[in-house]
């Protein structure tokens, strides 16, 4: 049809991608450009593969069995478990409440909307010591509903919960950050189309907007996951460093550390450095993915 | 199924956008509403099919009361501007979407889906096209899915919101013929909303002409072309000529000039009156002696296709500029051996005149 014609007419109007340098008008001389790919190789090399490639070194520096050892240690595995704990807890949170908030700010509109985006940012701004020490003076010993845990033989601080409610907190804006601006491009005429052809409210979630934002929805997953994990500073404050008992990976990494047990504190980093590759393939197939459904998108609108 | 609606307002902020409309759209026939951007035609779509709320006034489908009725139970179909197709889903998947959600007790079988939406896909010419994904299709092809995709369910009422505004001008053109055509075949009540004054009058059995949230004429294709109600209608539809004056028994009074008008009701003498008269409706006569007409001078000729168009220009006391524009056949163009610069005397054969409310000096 004509529509077909033109919009392949537009694709053919475009400029094909062109690299800079075949523009003689734009070409730099030949030490600009290997200078410039020496100095970000060399920072690259230095910054970011040298610690790397250290964290795995040190960890087989004493052989495999050292190794093996030092992650099978019951305290080690203990920090494992408590990490994966606290992420399976936060992440599924994070989900619904994500999803929730990036869904009330791209398809309402209301009053105090604003402050609701800006809210989410709030663990982004604020150091993570600091959001530890807001748990410890809410519910320590010491704090507000303290004595009432106390009493109700709760504990919350220096124990699991307290640690599952840090991750929490710091990880929240991961995955409504990623969904609002999807959807609030997205709009809402979609949904109005399910609406009108009879699909309930569930059914328009499932059969509609899930499956627009899933893989914004999986790259928030993704960073959230990685966050979870890695948090340090508003979990060291709330753990109180019981050994086998609140100790998350990054905590015990740092006990081991100070106790001189360089091997062993590199053998659990090195989990957290795989961890951390995984999390980087993963991030950029999905960044392939978005990208291409985007592009589809793109496409569909140019015609 | 006929739609009525009563009394509707709605109220944006502080802008109005329906101001107390109502409307009878008989059974079976296809209606366009009609109208400038911002004239609430959109918003008065939205609110029968149950996609906006009105803050007052009913909608009556069937003679039975909707207003209460949840977008969902109206049985409405819609046609949105830019399609909203599911983009992660096949065409067919699209079509059978309105089938496959209803409830399980409602539900037709997998079967029953499969050969209602093949008969769809056939309906609006595209079953070869069932395994496709939107962003694999024209802006045409997407429309007539999402035609059929409205049509699944069978609605009582089909509503298109501005059906082929994102397309270009000849698929639009191919487009509307095929819509009117299969309205043909399906006698389904449907109401579109478009800007677009010729698709307007090509496609629908009645037009219903809107201005800011209020409506201004209702009639046939002929009826509001021939016969425009108000000054609105006059100016909206196609091109015009527009003078200010005051009426003078049988003719209208401009400046020092005169021309004659026929109007049906009397008009007190000396009222501020606005007149209108098509380019056709227009001639030009080059013996400046008689006092009747306007004096005008040509500025511009152009003297191809069946008829020529002369745009003249024409000073009033005050010195202000009016643009005036004049339909000749050829022949006669030849006859008055009209060149640029010339001055000439406008005579209407036909003066359309209205008594002018302030309020419409505007419009």
């Amino acid at each position: 049809m004509a529509a077909t014609a033109s919009a392949l007419g537009q694709l053919a109007a475009l400029p094909a991608p062109r690299h800079y340098e075949d523009n003689p008008a734009t070409r730099d001389r030949a030490w600009v450009k290997w200078g410039v790919i020496g100095v970000s190789l060399a920072f690259f090399a230095g910054f970011l593969l040298l610690p790397l490639a250290t964290v795995f070194i040190e960890a087989l520096r004493r052989g495999w069995s050292v190794y093996l050892a030092a992650i099978v240690e019951p305290d080690a595995l203990a920090a494992v478990r408590l990490t994966v704990l606290a992420a399976a807890v936060a992440l599924p949170l994070n989900l619904v409440f994500g999803v929730a908030a990036a869904w009330a700010v791209a398809k309402f509109e209301f009053r105090g909307k604003q402050f609701l985006i800006s809210l989410i940012d709030l663990p982004f701004s604020v150091s993570p010591v600091v959001a530890g020490l807001v748990y410890v003076l809410i519910f320590g010993a010491q704090g507000w509903f303290g004595t009432w845990f106390i009493d109700n033989d709760l504990k919350v601080v220096f124990a699991v919960p307290g640690i599952v409610l840090a991750t929490v907190f710091v990880t929240v804006p991961f995955i409504a950050r990623e969904l609002i601006p999807l959807m609030q491009a997205q709009g809402k005429e979609e949904e109005e189309a399910a609406i009108v052809l009879g699909a309930s409210g569930w059914q328009t979630f499932r059969h509609v907007t899930l499956p627009n934002i899933r893989w914004g929805l999986l790259y928030g997953v993704v960073l959230c996951n990685a966050r979870a994990m890695g948090e340090f500073g508003a979990v060291s404050v709330v753990s109180g460093h019981i050994r086998g008992l609140t100790n998350t990976m990054p905590l015990q990494i740092e006990i081991l550390y100070n106790e001189y047990q360089f091997a062993a504190a590199f053998a659990v980093a090195s989990l957290l450095a795989l961890l951390a590759l995984l999390t980087l393939v993963l991030k950029t197939f999905i960044e392939w993915r978005a990208a291409l459904a985007a592009r589809e998108q793109r496409e569909e609108e140019a015609q | 199924m006929s739609i009525e609606v009563h009394h509707i307002r709605k109220q944006f902020g502080s802008f109005t956008a329906l101001d107390d409309v109502s409307l009878d759209f008989p059974s079976g026939e296809l209606v366009a509403l009609l109208g400038p951007s911002g004239c609430g035609k959109t918003t008065l779509l939205r609110i029968i099919a149950g996609l906006e709320q009105a803050d007052s006034g009913r909608v009556i489908l069937e003679g039975s009361d909707a207003s209460a009725t949840h977008v969902r139970e109206r049985q409405v179909g819609f046609v949105f501007q830019h399609y909203a197709l599911f983009r992660h889903m096949s065409v067919f998947d699209n079509v059978a979407f309105g089938l496959r959600v209803k409830p399980r007790a409602e539900r037709p079988s997998e079967d029953a889906i499969r050969r209602k939406v093949t008969d769809l896909l056939k309906l609006v010419q595209l079953d070869w096209l069932a395994d496709r994904f939107p962003s694999q299709l024209s802006g045409g092809q997407r429309q007539r899915i999402a035609l059929a995709r409205a049509l699944a369910v069978e609605p009582r009422v089909l509503l298109l919101d501005e059906p082929f505004g994102a397309l270009d001008a000849k698929v639009r053109k191919e487009l509307r013929r095929w819509l009117r055509k299969l309205h043909d075949e399906l006698h389904i009540t449907s109401i579109f909303v478009t800007h677009d004054q010729e698709e307007a009058l090509e496609v629908a059995d009645r037009v219903v002409v809107m201005n800011r949230g209020q409506v201004e004429q209702i009639g046939s294709p002929e009826a509001v072309w021939h016969a425009p109600a108000t000054p609105f209608v006059y100016s909206f539809l196609g091109s015009v000529n527009r003078f200010h004056g005051h009426a003078d028994a049988g003719a209208l009074q401009i400046d020092a000039q005169r021309i004659a008008h026929d109007a049906d009701e009397p008009l007190a003498a000396g009222a501020e009156v606005i007149a209108f008269a098509r380019p056709h409706e227009l001639d030009i006569d080059t013996d400046l002696s008689v006092l009747e007409g306007l004096r005008a001078r040509v500025t511009r000729i152009q003297a191809f296709g069946l008829t020529a168009r002369i745009e003249l220009e024409r000073n009033d006391l005050e010195d202000t500029v009016h643009h005036h524009e004049v339909e000749l056949p050829l022949d006669r163009l030849v006859a008055l051996q009209l060149s640029v610069g010339r001055e000439v005397r406008l005579t209407p054969s036909r003066l359309k005149v209205f008594a002018e409310p302030a309020a419409n000096l505007a419009a």
